[in-house]
């Protein structure tokens, strides 16, 4: 996998770095109960790792390296192996990230449609100086991705987890105010 | 009902009929429509009888390869004493296709129908959709519906009454274009990185845990309950050109043209009309110029020899392309085509899971010297390099990921080679590009 979508490490906020680590499977959280449920689907218990390092970004923004180790302890492999196969993934965060994390598509299909206009909009309409980069605000973090899969509705973008389908540049500053 | 156009008269809606129809998401709701009974049907039968059906119906793998659907089912050797399983790959990242994130978030109910009867026929009490982690709407709507078929009985232990057990799960992957490879998607499934693995074993023999599996797409799977509803003559006899393509089918179409969206219609239907009437023709002003008419892994074509071909996998063939997904990418005279193949390139490259050598390098070298043609900074001798970097990058790898790079780019080259020179040459290209 060449550059995936995850912020630069120049990117971190310093102070996220060197907070303690909380675990999110600490025994009888509904975490911990949600993995162990999880896994019963799954006649290896080793197939939970992608739901699993899911359910952290969820809970914690991104995945440090002390999360994947506590995930590795969690299904029986180790924090190196974790680290494979999260850096293989684009959606996996290895650093934080803004508030609003915003992909925007730019494969042929919305290249067509002008989609690089829309990554400028968003870039200049969010503070980010650069793709990747977190605003100074820490709220936003723009990228541009590979295809979202919803060619026919381009320029898709999306933040978080939404999609916003059809976005031109003119769409932008109310998509940002709408999301405060 | 067509979504987000309105249905055209043109179209044969099987699939997309309750496309926009919230109505149709929920259990009540696809039961009205006809929902299950097929299922239910299917679960009175021999699993056998089952796969004979779909053999009939003429299906053929709706992912991409076109591979007979039934002929894959009989891979798997019942009452072998193994553990089975169905994945269904709903990890639709081919640029210029968006069919099944449809069918996922308007008939999800439909998925997990053709899920449940896809399992029982191949001898699987487990069924895994994979779905790309990006599609988090069609993720809700999968799961909503999985927990209303559970709570119902329709799949579980007893699935409607039949005493055989069916599970359907959603996995949910996380980003990785490669996944949408079979053997990728059951190495990403099991936790491991999402690369491709040597085939043979085959998936039949040695596919997801080790066990006997089959992989389907979700357009695939979804048209199943409509064969056993309808039989498999019904389903055959949809078929306008060639009598190997058969059965409605979802093309997406995408790119610069009037009406963008989701099409359904018969084999065989002529792309001219499908181009200029249903899709309502290029821009206003604008003419088209080019497509790839399978998701952009498949040759590029000029719209002249589009507008002569018969929609079916023996027709896009005829002209040097594919059917592919049926994702179709347009291309108007406003477009610079050095441009596009570029872009194309860096995706490639970009999802390139670095294991084979002629990829990895392959992608990244052709992304590195088309930029630098549309930069003004080519040569000639870089057409050159591209056609010998092709042809080292296809056919020898483990998956088909950098032929699929190689094949627009050097197709696109052979067919509009006049652009790149023209930028080589220090002129501005024939034509004005958009966007930049």
């Amino acid at each position: 996998m060449s550059h995936g979508p995850s912020a630069p490490a120049h990117a971190a906020p310093a102070h996220h770095d060197h907070a303690p680590y909380e675990p999110v499977f600490t025994a009888g959280s509904a975490r911990s109960k949600e993995l162990a449920d999880l896994i019963t689907r799954y006649p290896d218990k080793r197939a939970g790792l992608l739901p699993a390092l899911w359910m952290v970004q969820q809970d914690r923004g991104w995945i440090s390296e002390d999360a994947m180790r506590e995930v590795g302890d969690q299904l029986g492999v180790t924090a190196a192996y974790v680290k494979g196969v999260v850096t293989f993934y684009t959606m996996y965060h290895q650093h934080p990230v803004g508030q609003h994390f915003i992909q925007v598509c730019t494969t042929s299909p919305c290249l067509c449609a002008g989609a690089d206009e829309v990554v400028n909009a968003f870039l200049e309409h969010t503070g980010c100086k650069e793709l990747g980069l977190t605003s100074p605000d820490g709220k936003y973090t723009v990228i541009e991705v590979e295809c979202l899969g919803a060619c026919g509705f381009a320029t898709p973008v999306q933040i978080n987890d939404e999609y916003v389908e059809s976005v031109t540049p003119a769409k932008v500053p109310e998509i940002l105010a709408n999301l405060k | 009902m067509g979504y987000p156009h309105k249905s055209h008269p043109r179209e044969t809606p099987v699939l997309s009929k309750h496309f926009g129809d919230p109505e149709a998401r929920t259990l009540d709701g696809w039961k009205a429509r006809g929902g299950y009974k097929a299922l239910q049907q299917a679960l009175a039968m021999e699993p056998t009888a089952i796969v004979d059906v779909v053999k009939a119906s003429g299906l053929r793998g709706r992912g991409g390869a076109g591979f007979p659907t039934g002929l894959k089912w009989s891979f798997m050797k019942l009452g072998d004493g193994k553990p089975h399983y169905l994945c269904c790959n709903a990890d639709e990242s081919e640029p210029g296709t968006f069919k099944d994130r449809e069918i996922m978030r308007w008939t999800p109910h439909a998925l997990i129908e053709g899920c449940a009867i896809g399992a029982y026929a191949i001898g699987a009490e487990t069924a895994y959709i994979y779905v790309r982690g990006e599609f988090t709407e069609p993720i809700k709507r999968l799961e909503d519906a999985l927990v209303e078929a559970r709570a119902a009985g329709i799949i579980g232990k007893n699935a409607m009454g039949s005493g055989k057990t069916i599970d359907v799960w959603v996995h949910r992957g996380a980003g990785a274009y490669i996944c949408g490879e079979e053997t990728a998607l059951m190495n990403s499934l099991e936790g491991k990185r999402g690369n491709p693995r040597i085939k043979p074993p085959f998936p039949a023999v040695s596919g997801l845990f080790g066990q006997p599996t089959t992989i389907n797409n979700v357009e695939t799977l979804a048209a199943v309950p409509h064969i056993l509803n309808n039989g498999a003559e019904w389903y055959k006899a949809m078929c306008l050109s060639s009598p190997k393509s058969n059965g409605s089918k979802l093309f997406s179409v995408c790119g610069n043209v009037s009406r963008p969206g989701n099409y359904e219609v018969v084999m065989g239907f002529s792309f001219k009309e499908f181009l200029y009437d249903l899709c309502g023709g290029p821009p206003p002003g604008r003419r088209f110029k080019a497509l790839i008419p399978g998701g952009s892994s498949v040759p590029v074509i000029t719209i002249e020899e589009a507008e002569t071909v018969k929609m079916d996998y023996e027709g896009f063939m005829e002209v040097g392309t594919m059917l592919g997904s049926g994702g179709v990418i347009i291309f108007d005279d406003a477009q610079s085509m050095p441009r596009q193949l570029a872009r194309l390139s860096r995706f490639y490259a970009h999802e390139s899971c670095a294991q084979c050598t002629q990829c990895r390098e392959g992608t990244a070298w052709m992304t590195k010297i088309l930029e630098r043609i549309v930069a003004g900074q080519g040569t000639y001798e870089d057409l050159d390099t591209i056609f010998d970097l092709a042809e080292n990058m296809t056919g020898k790898t483990i998956c088909v990921l950098s032929d699929s790079c190689a094949a627009p780019v050097t197709s696109g080259i052979n067919k509009f080679r006049g652009e790149f020179e023209a930028l080589i040459k220090g002129k501005r290209t024939s034509t004005v590009t958009v966007g930049v």
